[in-house]
């Protein structure tokens, strides 16, 4: 009976700490949203509260007046989502190959993928802008890569490096590796070409985690901001989160349209987490187990 | 006999070297890109960190100039010292709070997986975002934190106006921002830990701090130094949280290396100085994932 009625007073105290930290994690959004919905004048008379005697969309109609966010949000979407088939895509094309077929220097080619994983995006910065900026033929650029702004704002400034990384490649691999070898002999046998095995009989089996890595790739690239900032200046290439910084550097006294477009740019995120949870949790026990 | 044998052989010969080519054909994407991307930049970063470039015109040779100019550069060692405070605050408080938040989720109780997902909920929105709303939960006069302290009694702080509260409040946001990240991944730590473990030591009368000492810290030390690891890699490259909340002010008290860096190659165009630092700051973070990977073997 003891024993019972401790265990019932720290499951009481596990709650009331697990709300605690509930809280403070999502309270902040809590009043994020209700700014955004607050008329001007309430933002400054009732500051704290989460609810609002008016409610009003006029901070909304204001994020989409001073900024194109609608013309951000198809950047984003466009960048982001090529970044999802591309490393999906590529990503599980080499892994397969590294997990599945014989050829020469797999290890070595291997171990140099693996190798730039431990490279620090910040060295190779300033290069890659200018390996972008001077890339031939593209731009206003003769073949030598000089005259004009190369891939400098345009999309493949964002796509192009980013297409395939090794991780997506280190993680196709590992779900390759746990299927069997003689799926592939059988095809063999027949005639089959390589890229379709690939393609109809290995890539099925593993589309849980080639979902997984997707929505991974999706959300790192829709967050990305840094990158997205250097290569794309001008104002009809911003993406979602590049808008939006310049936002809050020009208008960061005006609260509540600086609220709704925060609310806006954390919604595809936010429905992707809702909707694909399942997934979400794969990405992080692998890459949690991934030593 | 011989005639057939030869001809198998042949075509044994012919799928492996179809497979050959398709599989270094397959591979030839990631392949072209690290090439393109990462090693190409990579030396061209070492080779320009001795040279003048200002984009306009042709890169000079200036041998060691560079890194002459970063020792008796004040702003260089002013970004390195809020680097490091932000390393230093951020790296332990980090591992802290994550390993006791999936601690504590380790537990068996209803509604662990809501609480998860709550826990987690501010790994899903941007750094720009968060940093953003942070501005305004940090506002002196409006902001909800100012308004919570109050309620406890404690005067309203200027935040990101003040110069010595600055760094500190752009700590706490990414820890709030963070922590559910690295949580998931010492949950899947946790949870891969065998209760046989735990069964054996009650039954041998040990208490719960020695049952963390002795099972559950050995057994996640792998777990640990990932996260320590991608948590110094992460800190010495800090950059977005700085440039939305405080421009790198007030005073400088925010400006970060990576910032520093930013402002020296895109800003002033000083490509070549700008590489010479990245470089640094490259080798500081060799150096801090080797000591740490030290740091850890020794406890294994």
């Amino acid at each position: 009976m003891g024993i019972r009625k401790t265990k019932k007073v720290r499951s009481f105290f596990w709650y009331v700490g697990a709300i605690i930290i509930s809280l403070i994690t999502v309270y902040p959004f809590l009043w994020m949203i209700a700014t955004s919905f607050k008329p001007e004048a309430e933002i400054y008379s009732n500051s704290l509260s989460l609810f609002s005697d008016k409610f009003s969309l006029v901070n909304y109609k204001k994020a989409f007046e001073v900024i194109p966010f609608g013309r951000y949000f198809l950047n984003s979407f466009y960048i982001a989502g090529m970044g999802v088939l591309t490393n999906v895509f590529l990503g599980a094309l080499a892994g397969y190959s590294f997990a599945k077929l014989k050829f020469r220097g797999r290890k070595t080619v291997f171990k140099l993928l693996l190798s730039s994983m431990m490279i620090p995006g910040v060295i190779t910065m300033i290069p890659q802008f200018l390996v972008l900026k001077n890339f031939p033929l593209v731009g206003g650029n003769d073949i030598f890569g000089q005259g004009g702004q190369g891939l400098i704002n345009h999309y493949a400034a964002i796509i192009l490096p980013g297409a395939v990384g090794a991780y997506a490649v280190f993680f196709m691999k590992q779900f390759f590796e746990t299927l069997p070898d003689d799926l592939a002999e059988a095809a063999r046998v027949d005639g089959c070409s390589e890229f379709r095995i690939f393609w109809n009989i290995y890539l099925p089996l593993i589309l849980p985690a080639a979902i997984t890595l997707g929505i991974m790739t999706f959300q790192s690239g829709w967050n990305s901001f840094m990158w997205p900032m250097i290569v794309l200046n001008s104002k009809d290439m911003m993406t979602v989160q590049v808008g939006l910084a310049a936002f809050q550097y020009q208008y960061n006294t005006q609260y509540g349209p600086l609220m709704a477009g925060t609310v806006l740019s954390t919604i595809p995120t936010l429905l992707l987490f809702i909707f694909a949870q399942k997934y979400y949790i794969q990405g992080i026990a692998f890459s949690g187990g991934k030593e | 006999m011989p005639k057939k044998k030869k001809q198998k052989q042949k075509e044994v010969e012919l799928v492996i070297g179809k497979q050959n080519r398709m599989g270094q054909l397959f591979v030839a994407p990631p392949v072209i890109l690290f090439l393109a991307f990462t090693l190409i930049p990579m030396i061209m970063a070492i080779g320009m960190s001795f040279t003048k470039y200002d984009v306009i015109n042709p890169p000079s040779f200036v041998g060691l100039d560079n890194f002459r100019k970063m020792i008796h550069d004040e702003f260089f060692w002013i970004a390195m010292k809020n680097t490091c405070v932000y390393t230093l605050l951020y790296v332990p408080l980090g591992l802290l709070l994550s390993l006791g938040a999936a601690l504590f989720l380790n537990a068996n109780e209803k509604f662990v997986g809501l609480f998860r997902t709550l826990f987690y909920l501010p790994v899903l929105s941007s750094t720009v975002a968060t940093a953003t709303l942070w501005f305004w939960i940090l506002n002196p006069q409006l902001g909800l934190l100012n308004g919570i302290l109050k309620i406890f009694g404690i005067p309203p702080q200027a935040w990101l106006y003040d110069s010595k509260l600055a760094m500190i409040s752009i700590v706490m946001m990414s820890l709030w921002a963070g922590f559910g990240g690295n949580m998931m991944i010492f949950l899947a730590g946790l949870k891969g830990i065998s209760p046989v473990y735990y069964e054996a030591a009650k039954i041998e009368g040990a208490t719960r701090w020695q049952m963390f000492t002795k099972i559950t810290m050995p057994s996640i030390t792998k777990t640990t130094f990932l996260v320590s690891t991608m948590l110094i890699i992460g800190t010495f490259q800090v950059f977005d949280q700085a440039y939305v909340l405080t421009k790198g002010g007030p005073g400088n008290a925010t400006i970060t290396l990576v910032y520093y860096i930013y402002n020296n190659g895109f800003k002033n165009l000083n490509m070549g100085y700008a590489s010479s630092i990245s470089l640094v700051l490259f080798v500081i973070i060799l150096l801090m994932t080797a000591l740490n990977t030290k740091i850890n073997k020794a406890d294994i």
